[in-house]
Order: C-alpha cells, then sequence, then structure tokens
C-alpha cells in the first residue's frame, strides 16, 4: 500500500512536470473563455452556450490529457529502463500497475479541478453572480471525471501490450466505438441475421459505453441527473477500471522485460 | 547458505513474434556465490550477463532451471528485499533531482520518511554527490548518473548487490572511487555481483570469477589462481645499486639490465619474493619496485579462452581496447 | 582605393521577400474570401442533412453543436432578411437540424414558430413546417407552456384557426407555470378570433418575452401594424361622424382638428400624420414606414 503510494505520487510529480500538459490545460482554458465571445454572438442562448463550450472544452482536453499521460508515462518507463529500478526493489509489479494508475487519476482529478475553476471564472463573468442553479454543470464534470477514469485504465492496459503510437490508436478507437454501441446493438437489431443480433448484443454490452457518460447538454439547461443514476454510473466505472486493471495486471506479471 | 545459488538456469527468446525459432541466452548455468565475497562475471557483450541479472531480478522470467538469492526463491517479492541492483547505462528519471529520486527509491524499499532523509544524505555523501542535492538529473554528467545508481542500489542497505558494468563511462577517478566502494562494502560483509568486460577492474576486486561465453559458463574459478598460474617472472628494479646488493641477489639467479642508474632484475617466478625484497634491503639498496610478470594478463587469458571456444553466434569478439583499456 | 558597393544583407532580403509574400497572399484570401461568400450564399447552409446522424456523431457534444447551428439559423436568417427578396427555404431544415441535436434549446422552436410561419418577405411563409417545428417541441418539453402558446398563435394569426388557436392556448394555460391570462386569451380568442384587440394582447406578450432581438423587431413591427390599423379604425368612426354632421366628407384630418372632433393631427407609431384618403377613409400618411398588412 505504502509503495502504491510512493509510486501515485512520483506519477503525479513527473506529469505535473509535463510540459505538454501546461500546453493543453493552457488550450483548454482559451476554449473555456472563447464562451465568454460565443455567448454574446449565439442571440439568445449566452449562458447555455457558455455552459456547453466549457464543458466540452473540459471534456476534450481531458481526454487528449488522459490518453497522453496515460500512454505516454508507462511507455517512458518501459523505454527508458527506470522501470528496472522501480521492479529491482521489493515491488510487486500489481503495485506498479495499481500506483502509475492512482497516480494518474490524481492528476486527472487536479487538471480537471483547475479547468473548472476557470469554467466557474468565465461563468461569473458573465452572469455576473452565481447562485445554486449553477452548480449543474458540476455533474456533469463528475461524469467527465469518471470517462476519463476509464479511459486511463485502457490507455494504461494498451500501453503494456504494445508501441505508444499504436496504442494512442486503439484507446481512441476503443472510446469512439465506446461512444456508439447503442447504434452497434441498433445494426445488430435491424440485421435479419439472429447470430449477428446476438454478437453484436453481446459486443456492445461487453465494451466500455462511453456514451452513457455523457451529461453536458443536460447540464447547460441546468438539468439535474437523478441520484440514483449518479451511483449507477459510478459503480459502472469503478467496475469497468477494477477489470481493466486486473486485465493490465495479468498480462503484466508474465511480461518479459527487455 | 549461499548468497546466490542458480542451478540449470536457461533463458530462450523467440526470434520474432511469429517465428518459431528461438535464440538461446542462457544455456543450463549453474554457479553459487558465498556470502561475502566478490564475485565477477566476466564475457563478451552478448555473452548472456545481462540477460542473468535481469533473470535473478524477475524482470524476465527462465524457460528452465531456477535460481535463489539469501535462500529465496526468486518469485518471492522478499527476494529483493535486501538487495540492491545498478543497471547497465542507467537512466533515470529526468525530472527528479538527485535527493528527490534517492527518497523514491528508498521509499520503495519501505523506509519511513525520517530512515530516508537520512540515507539519501548518507549516500550522496558516499558517492561524492552531495554537493548536486538539488539539481535536476537531467543535467547530470554520466559519471554523476552512475555514482547516483549506485547510491540507489546500496539506499536498503542490501546483503547482496548486484552490479550491471559498474565502472562504465567513468573517469579514473571515479573508477578509483567505485573500486573503493566496492571493497569498502566487501569490508562489510556485503556480497558483491558484478558483471564487466573491463578485466583490469575484475583483476582488482574479485575473489572469485566466472567466464560466460555464447549463455554458456565456460570457466569458474578463484582469480587468484588463474593468475598465479599465469606469472611467468619475477621483476626488481633497483635504483643505483651498490655491488654488495647485486652480490647478494647472485643466488637468485638474476637476468640483469642496466639503464642508466635503474637496475633491472627479472627473477625466476618460482622466488620467494619476501627473501629477495629483504636481501636487497638488507644490502643497502633502494627498491624502485617489485612486480610479477605475468606471461598472461587477465586479458591474455580471457581472450584465449573466449577464441578457444569459437562462439557459435556471430557475436562481436571483444576488442583488446575495450577489455583493456578505458 | 576601393568603392564599396553596399548590398542588403541576404537575411534582409529574405525577410522583406516573406514579408511582401504574405501581403500577396492575404491579398488572394479576401478575394477567396469573397468569392466564397456569395456561394456560400447560394447553397445550402446545412450539409449534413440528418440531425440525428449528427447527433450521433457528436459523442456527447452535441449541445455544443446545436448552439452552433442555433448561430448559424440567426446568422442565416439576418443574411436573407438584408438581401430584400431573399428566401428562408432552408431556415425550417436549419432549426429542425438544431432542434434533433438538442430538442431542449426552446429558443429554436420560439424562433422557427414565428419565422417560418410569418409570411414573405418577413418569414418562410412555411405555417405547416412551423407547426410541425412546435409540435416536435411540446413533444419534447411537454411541461414548457410557452411552446403552446407559440402553437395557438400559428393557428391564430398564420392559419386563421381560432377554434383550434383556442384549443391551444386552452391547453397551454394548463401547464405549470402558465400566465394566467393565458385562460383569458382562450376564451376572448374563442369568441373575438381575428379582433385587433386580442392580436394586439398576443403580439404585446410575445414581444415582453422575447427571446432575442429579431422576434422583439418583429414584434415590434407587429404592434405598431396593429395599433395604425387601431387608430386607422377609430379615425374611420370619426370621420363618419364628420360626414353625418358636417353634410360633406372630411378633405383632410385638419376638418376634424377644427370641429373640435379631434384634440390634434395624431401621427401614426412610425411618426407620420395620418391623412385621408380618396375614397373619404383614414390612410396612412406619405412616407409612413408602417406595413398595415402585419396588423393581420
Amino acid at each position: 500500500m505504502n509503495r502504491i503510494a510512493a509510486i501515485a505520487v512520483h506519477t503525479f510529480k513527473e506529469s505535473v512536470r509535463e510540459r505538454v500538459l501546461y500546453t493543453l490545460v493552457v488550450f483548454a482554458m482559451l476554449m473555456i473563455g472563447a464562451g465568454l465571445i460565443l455567448g454574446s454572438v449565439s442571440v439568445g442562448i449566452n449562458e447555455i452556450a457558455l455552459v456547453n463550450l466549457g464543458l466540452s472544452a473540459i471534456s476534450i482536453f481531458g481526454l487528449l490529457i488522459a490518453v497522453f499521460i496515460g500512454i505516454s508515462l508507462v511507455w517512458k518507463e518501459v523505454e527508458r529502463r527506470t522501470l528496472y529500478n522501480v521492479l529491482s526493489k521489493p515491488v510487486a509489479r500489481a503495485e506498479f500497475i495499481l500506483g502509475k494508475y492512482f497516480g494518474l487519476v490524481l492528476t486527472l482529478a487536479v487538471n480537471t479541478a483547475v479547468m473548472t475553476a476557470g469554467f466557474y471564472l468565465v461563468l461569473w463573468c458573465e452572469k455576473g453572480r452565481l447562485t445554486a442553479a449553477d452548480l449543474a454543470p458540476l455533474e456533469a464534470i463528475y461524469f467527465i471525471l469518471l470517462e476519463l477514469m476509464l479511459v486511463v485504465g485502457v490507455a494504461l492496459l494498451f500501453s503494456t501490450m504494445s508501441s505508444p503510437a499504436l496504442s494512442a490508436v486503439f484507446t481512441l478507437s476503443l472510446y469512439v466505438i465506446g461512444n456508439l454501441l447503442s447504434d452497434l446493438r441498433g445494426f445488430g437489431e435491424q440485421s435479419g441475421s439472429a447470430a449477428l443480433r446476438g454478437l453484436l448484443r453481446a459486443v456492445s454490452l461487453v465494451l466500455p459505453d462511453f456514451g452513457a457518460f455523457s451529461d453536458i447538454a443536460p447540464a447547460a439547461h441546468g438539468e439535474l441527473v437523478a441520484g440514483w443514476q449518479v451511483l449507477s454510473h459510478s459503480l459502472y466505472a469503478v467496475l469497468y477500471t477494477a477489470i481493466l486493471l486486473s486485465a493490465t495486471i495479468l498480462i503484466f506479471e508474465r511480461r518479459d522485460l527487455r | 547458505m549461499w548468497a546466490v545459488e542458480i542451478n540449470e538456469l536457461t533463458k530462450d527468446y523467440r526470434l520474432g513474434f511469429w517465428s518459431k525459432k528461438h535464440k538461446r541466452a542462457l544455456d543450463h548455468l549453474s554457479l553459487t556465490v558465498e556470502p561475502g565475497e566478490v564475485f565477477g562475471l566476466l564475457g563478451p557483450n552478448g555473452a548472456g550477463k545481462t540477460t542473468l541479472m535481469k533473470l535473478l531480478l524477475r524482470l524476465t522470467f527462465p524457460t528452465a532451471g531456477s535460481a535463489s538469492i539469501l535462500g529465496r526463491p526468486l518469485g518471492d517479492v522478499r527476494a529483493r528485499a535486501r538487495l540492491g541492483y545498478l543497471p547497465e547505462n542507467p537512466y533515470f528519471y529526468d525530472h527528479l533531482t538527485a535527493a528527490e529520486f534517492l527518497n523514491y527509491a528508498g521509499w520503495l524499499c519501505g523506509l519511513d520518511a525520517v530512515e530516508r532523509r537520512q540515507r539519501s544524505h548518507e549516500l550522496l555523501e558516499r558517492v561524492g554527490l552531495s554537493g548536486s542535492a538539488g539539481v535536476p538529473m537531467r543535467r547530470f554528467s554520466k559519471g554523476m548518473v552512475q555514482r547516483l545508481g549506485i547510491a540507489q542500489a546500496l539506499v536498503n542497505d542490501p546483503d547482496v548487490v548486484l552490479l550491471d558494468e559498474p565502472m562504465s563511462g567513468l573517469d579514473p577517478l571515479g573508477r578509483r572511487q567505485v573500486r573503493d566502494l566496492v571493497l569498502d562494502l566487501r569490508r562489510n560483509g556485503k556480497t558483491i555481483f558484478f558483471s564487466t568486460h573491463i578485466l583490469p577492474d575484475a583483476e582488482a576486486l574479485c575473489d572469485r570469477v566466472a567466464v560466460l561465453n555464447g549463455g554458456r559458463l565456460q570457466d569458474l574459478g578463484n582469480l587468484q589462481e588463474i593468475l598465479r598460474s599465469s606469472v611467468q617472472s619475477i621483476e626488481l628494479v633497483l635504483h643505483d645499486p651498490p655491488p654488495q646488493a647485486l652480490a647478494a641477489l647472485a643466488g637468485f639467479n638474476p637476468t640483469v639490465t642496466r639503464n642508466g642508474d635503474r637496475v633491472r632484475l627479472e627473477l625466476s617466478a618460482n622466488a620467494d619474493a619476501d627473501a629477495v625484497l629483504k636481501a636487497a634491503l638488507g644490502a643497502g639498496a633502494r627498491v624502485v619496485s617489485l612486480n610479477p610478470v605475468k606471461l598472461f594478463s587477465l586479458e591474455d587469458y580471457f581472450l584465449s579462452r573466449v577464441q578457444e571456444s569459437a562462439p557459435r553466434s556471430t557475436e562481436e569478439k571483444v576488442s583488446s581496447t575495450e577489455a583493456g583499456l578505458g | 582605393m576601393s568603392i564599396e558597393v553596399v548590398r542588403p544583407a541576404p537575411r534582409t532580403l529574405a525577410a522583406v521577400a516573406l514579408l511582401a509574400a504574405l501581403a500577396a497572399s492575404i491579398d488572394i484570401h479576401i478575394g477567396l474570401d469573397r468569392e466564397a461568400e456569395t456561394e456560400r450564399a447560394l447553397s445550402p447552409v446545412v450539409y449534413v442533412t440528418s440531425g440525428a446522424t449528427l447527433r450521433r456523431l457528436s459523442f456527447g457534444y452535441q449541445g455544443l453543436l446545436a448552439d452552433f447551428y442555433w448561430t448559424r439559423a440567426v446568422q442565416y436568417f439576418g443574411r436573407q432578411k438584408l438581401s430584400r427578396g431573399g428566401d428562408f427555404r432552408n431556415l425550417g431544415q436549419i432549426l429542425l437540424v438544431t432542434t434533433e441535436l438538442d430538442p431542449h434549446l426552446l429558443i429554436a422552436y420560439r424562433f422557427g414558430a414565428i419565422f417560418l410561419a410569418e409570411k414573405p418577405p418577413a418569414g418562410a411563409g412555411q405555417p405547416e413546417e412551423a407547426l410541425a417545428l412546435i409540435r416536435r417541441g411540446i413533444a419534447a418539453n411537454p411541461t414548457y407552456w410557452r411552446l403552446w402558446q407559440d402553437l395557438g398563435f400559428i393557428y391564430y394569426w398564420d392559419l386563421k384557426d381560432y377554434a383550434r388557436a383556442a384549443a391551444a392556448f386552452e391547453e397551454g394555460s394548463r401547464r405549470p407555470g402558465a400566465d394566467l391570462w393565458m385562460k383569458t386569451l382562450a376564451a376572448s380568442v374563442a369568441a373575438q378570433g381575428g379582433e385587433l384587440a386580442t392580436s394586439r394582447l398576443l403580439w404585446s406578450d410575445v414581444y415582453s418575452h422575447a427571446g432575442n432581438a429579431s422576434i422583439r423587431r418583429s414584434a415590434a413591427e407587429h404592434l405598431a401594424a396593429i395599433k395604425a390599423a387601431e387608430d386607422i379604425a377609430q379615425l374611420d368612426l370619426r370621420l363618419d361622424e364628420f360626414r353625418r354632421r358636417e353634410g360633406r366628407p372630411a378633405t383632410s384630418l385638419a376638418d376634424l382638428v377644427h370641429s373640435g372632433m379631434l384634440p390634434g393631427q395624431p401621427s401614426d407609431p412610425s411618426g407620420v400624420r395620418y391623412g385621408v384618403g380618396r375614397n373619404g377613409k383614414a390612410v396612412l400618411g406619405a412616407g409612413s414606414h408602417i406595413d398595415l398588412r402585419l396588423a393581420h
């Protein structure tokens, strides 16, 4: 446990000193700030547009950051053999994976918090004052964070198996497919073949459902998600992440390190 | 209990993802390392030295055979608790300072915050890096990296220390420092297992050596025995000796050569060096040096053994520049 | 003694050449933009015609996309309005995509209700499309009473179907948060559909709750026209009265002022004085900006 904490803190420190991270956060802030412009141009929907843009920025850049650090940090350890240092100590391979994961999640949480602060600053600039009704976006941000936890888990899984370029491609592809699962099921249902229908249904249930976490549009209208839905989504995210981490550990434990 | 016990350890690598062919990196290696000894693993590049290290550290998995460290089999995580490791060509974290890195290493070994701070301080001092504690590692020279690597290998005060090419990249001063460090560790009862292809280093430090070639163990033995058997003669150099000194030494049947006021006497290898020295000094001579002249240096010995066995894959042979100098 | 020929350094030359090239490229760019502008005005704005597909491809960002499409809708409308005789053929399509992306973007439904139904040149003249849009809006936002109001409005104003209009207002009045006067409105529409007073009520409400400037402007124009129509109706009454008293038709409103039937010469909401037309009825003065057609 202590060792997992050591690796997590180390991973966090490493990613925080990564210049690309800052660039992405700066761009996210620019996009959020652009909400002020979009709001004034979008006749009649200033606030809606601002929230939409701000939350979309947090989501998109959060995704980019998750994929980038999820892949590059592990790859760097393997490529530069700093991994040898860690594993030559009395550290189990599973502890390494878990430590890396929690470090990455911590980084994402901090980034998201920074972007959220920027978002509320911009919202305050636009509205002049904030009320309790403006808490709806926080729910959407929580859902974004859940989604990013999953993405980082996927990125970690792939990056222990293949090169960073391939890992990025696989991770993003899985993200895209994970957003189209209902369509996948739909194709199956429309096709004549029962076997295909069954297969696609099974696949759509097994793959991670990223689309389920989209809450930006409702939040822009100030709509809150039902409490039990927050719970069910959190549970799904935690469970699926556990599955991803277990798979990663299983693969990593038997891997010959070159 | 052996410090390290290796039993028929074998490692095959697949040549390609789809290929069925294997490359045998280590072939049924067996050897033991006694506690408290300095053990040298010699061999040309590609002989399997690094593979052996990685197997011992569980970075790769054996195809066959087994090994244990301080009585614990390799799969046991605790086997690494009393172990320290310096990898070949180490690369550490660019973004950390030396102190931060040692802190991390100590944390991974289970030291608490106070212990970590103390050990970092001690070790940085010991390897001569205390002035660079706050410097980010990306600014380190190769020599500094190497020294820091040794520091992190010692952070948990291990009983067994594995060093993979510890002298690589060091200037003569650095190498002297590492040598002294190794001897110091030995004095403290640690077991050192290091691999190198720089022979004078091995010569200066090791109790026993093993020669690895093409994944196989070629030779194993006490270094002194190997060296003594190769001594050809003893050379005594005197500065402007008085005639009675030469007379005193005549009994040893020396071959004498003069070079200005330097007189060189070559004596038989079986001559008792102590007696020779006594005689020379007793006769009032000034002794400049007394050295064994070897028929073979360890380098010659090594090269001959390696060439003899004609390695099966086209590995590069160790050139004399690589092996002897640096 | 040698004469030194001063040559500008190669680097300076290169820098100057670079700047010249940039200036030229900007010039060409402006030209390209101008071409694209006319191109854009002629071609349909929407390239992906299926909102459902777009929604599927937007990975959770459909709200943002809807906002962009809404902006496009407003720009399209504004541009078409400026080029007199512009057609609003594509407005319905853009609004359809917008609302498919974000079914809760209420302003899009409300905008469509007014400008899709409005007769040209002020709108698209497609009341059926407007109805369809509003009905979809109601289906997606069943508790929002103003959409019922908009539905009733289309029936009342554009289709002159007072029975259905009253029914819509009645339905809307039952929704949570509905203004109390909706019930009254339902009643007056049922009883006096087509009356200027009823129309004024409706347009006043539209004006005071207009979601954007275009809607407000349109409502203002309608209200001005209605006021003018009401004024003219009043003036006609006085003119008839005058003719009965004096035995002859008034030649101008000044006659009415002299005979004490009017306190002064009245002006229409655009500030132009009313006049008397050849048929003896009150008319708008020359140069008036009011379009009486908007009163009906």
